[in-house]
């Protein structure tokens, strides 16, 4: 990635949004500058093409921080570096048969997709201890759908998009649902509070409903596991 | 250590501080006072920390009875204020003795009032910080009568002054400054002019999250969906309807409609602000860096060593 080349636009007067090819320009630029925080940058947002970038105007100026993100130096993030979480599902999503429509796989089809490829947390921000989990099988790839549901239960995994991600707690949500997880990924009173932080990978685990909860408990592993 | 019995809360009231920055990545947001300048006034005069706890009250009505003697200051949208039954000043260094009840009428103008009290309130912090996120459901519940604020032990420093003015607060107008962009470029150029021109006014749909504005339609200039992508307080978000969101203290961490505009940091205090009714215009900041996003490089320096506007693919 040539940093020169990024599209950085003024996001206020204490931010500034910087575009970028794809994610993984995004991911790439967000571990150089959170490796090497620029001085005054007070919080980095990643997302799916972006990189938000504010500042304390008491600390730094926007063109101070230009300046540093387009001195950064990026490298691309390797995904099978970052901790591995598996994570225990049972797949009876309501949403299930449409997954598998809209695939054209069968339904044990797309529980292999998904149990089949690892996944990692490239960003948060729907909601506190959710991950946005990318690199899985491309295979799955799905809308939104077409209505929202006003709560989805805690624990639901879903799909969207080439994303997956698990609810962290009950919320309104308009993803995919074919399955849950009786992990509880976030947690004030734990630390981390968040299971799935940006970079971690994940595995999802078919298990069946009733299954003893000790097998059920995510196993977390080293780099290399 | 005392405390503070909340004897009635008013139409809302929460405790606040400056917030907990820096946890974008597991999707929890800054929070923290709405008003931001006014907390850190308030704590000032108490000799506190500037970002000690507080309690953000909403629109007056909040009732609380300390349990020892305290000192406490009121700031923000100036309610009346009442200390064991006399008339007390806003943004003034307040004795409450102990057993008597403060109290704060509605104010004649502004959404937002805080009390501050020496020694700063002290319910539990979650991540750092004892602000109540609205959007995300962290820190302390709404407060409640009955409920019981701990206050903690009163810093080493003494109150300065007697009172210091605070920031003048709009009543039937305000004015907010904004930078326009990040994604001005999805309006029509006639959108970008309507909100520099024309009012819009504030409903009653209006919380620690962002404020919905009634006003003329802003029209996208075509279509498409933008990838959701990082806010900050002050963004003017435009849903599909055409008419904006000005996001607030409790704005979620990324949104998938695009920003016209940003209102200047030292103004989103002023529009946290604004009550349901108030007419509000935007006019362009002035800055040092004028906006040229399509150019390439947004911030002109005359130092910078790396290359940048000049000769980048457009």
């Amino acid at each position: 990635m040539d940093t020169t080349t990024l599209r950085v636009l003024p996001c206020g007067d204490t931010a500034l949004l910087v575009e970028a090819a794809g994610l993984d320009d995004v991911l790439a630029l967000h571990a150089a500058l959170d490796a090497d925080r620029p001085a005054g940058v007070v919080d980095l947002v990643p997302a799916a093409r972006t990189l938000l970038l504010r500042f304390d105007p008491g600390r730094t100026d926007a063109a101070a921080v230009e300046r540093a993100v387009r001195e950064a130096k990026p490298v691309a993030v390797a995904r099978s570096d970052g901790e591995l979480l598996e994570i225990p599902v049972v797949y009876d999503g309501p949403d299930l048969a449409d997954v598998a429509h809209h695939t054209g796989l069968s339904e044990r089809d797309v529980i292999a997709e998904h149990t089949g490829h690892d996944w990692t947390v490239a960003f948060g921000g729907f909601a506190p201890g959710f991950g946005y989990l990318t690199g899985g099988s491309p295979r799955l790839e799905v809308p939104r759908r077409a209505e929202s549901r006003t709560r989805v239960p805690t624990g639901a995994v879903a799909l969207a998009g080439t994303f997956s991600g698990v609810y962290p707690r009950s919320s309104p949500g308009g993803w995919q649902l074919i399955g849950h997880t009786d992990l509880v990924t976030w947690d004030v009173d734990r630390d981390p509070p968040a299971l799935l932080r940006p970079g971690v990978r994940v595995r999802f685990v078919a298990v069946e409903p009733g299954q003893p909860a000790d097998s059920r408990t995510a196993r977390t592993a080293g780099g290399d596991a | 250590m005392t405390g503070l019995d909340v004897l009635a809360p008013g139409p809302l009231a929460t405790v606040q501080d400056l917030g907990r920055p820096g946890n974008a990545g597991i999707g929890v947001g800054v929070s923290g006072a709405a008003d931001r300048g006014s907390l850190r006034l308030a704590n000032r005069l108490v000799g506190n920390d500037e970002d000690a706890a507080c309690v953000e009250v909403t629109f007056g009505g909040f009732v609380a009875r300390a349990q020892g003697p305290l000192t406490v200051a009121v700031t923000g949208a100036p309610c009346p204020v009442t200390v064991a039954g006399r008339g007390a000043a806003p943004d003034s260094v307040l004795r409450v003795p102990a057993g008597a009840e403060i109290r704060l009428g509605a104010p004649p103008r502004g959404l937002r009032s805080y009390l501050a009290v020496r020694g700063g309130l002290a319910p539990a912090a979650v991540l750092g910080s004892r602000s109540t996120d609205l959007l995300s459901g962290l820190g302390p519940q709404l407060l409640r009568e009955g409920d019981v604020l701990p206050v903690g032990p009163a810093p080493a420093r003494f109150p300065v002054v007697d009172g210091a003015p605070g920031r003048p607060i709009a009543e039937a107008e305000a004015t907010l400054r904004v930078v326009t962009g990040p994604r001005d470029d999805w309006f029509t150029s006639r959108a970008l002019q309507t909100l520099l021109t024309e009012p819009y006014i504030v409903t009653s749909e209006c919380d620690r999250v962002g404020a919905r504005l009634d006003g003329p339609e802003l029209a996208r200039a075509g279509v498409g969906e933008l990838p959701s992508e990082g806010m900050v307080p002050g963004a003017l978000q435009v849903p599909p309807s055409g008419k904006p969101t000005l996001f607030l203290a409790d704005h979620p961490v990324t949104g998938g409609y695009p920003v016209i505009a940003v209102v200047v940091a030292s103004d989103v205090d002023a529009a946290a602000q604004l009550r349901p009714g108030t007419r509000v215009r935007f006019v362009r900041a002035r800055t040092s860096h004028p906006a040229t996003p399509r150019s390439g490089a947004v911030w002109p320096s005359a130092n910078r060593s790396a290359p940048s506007s000049s000769g980048r693919p457009s």
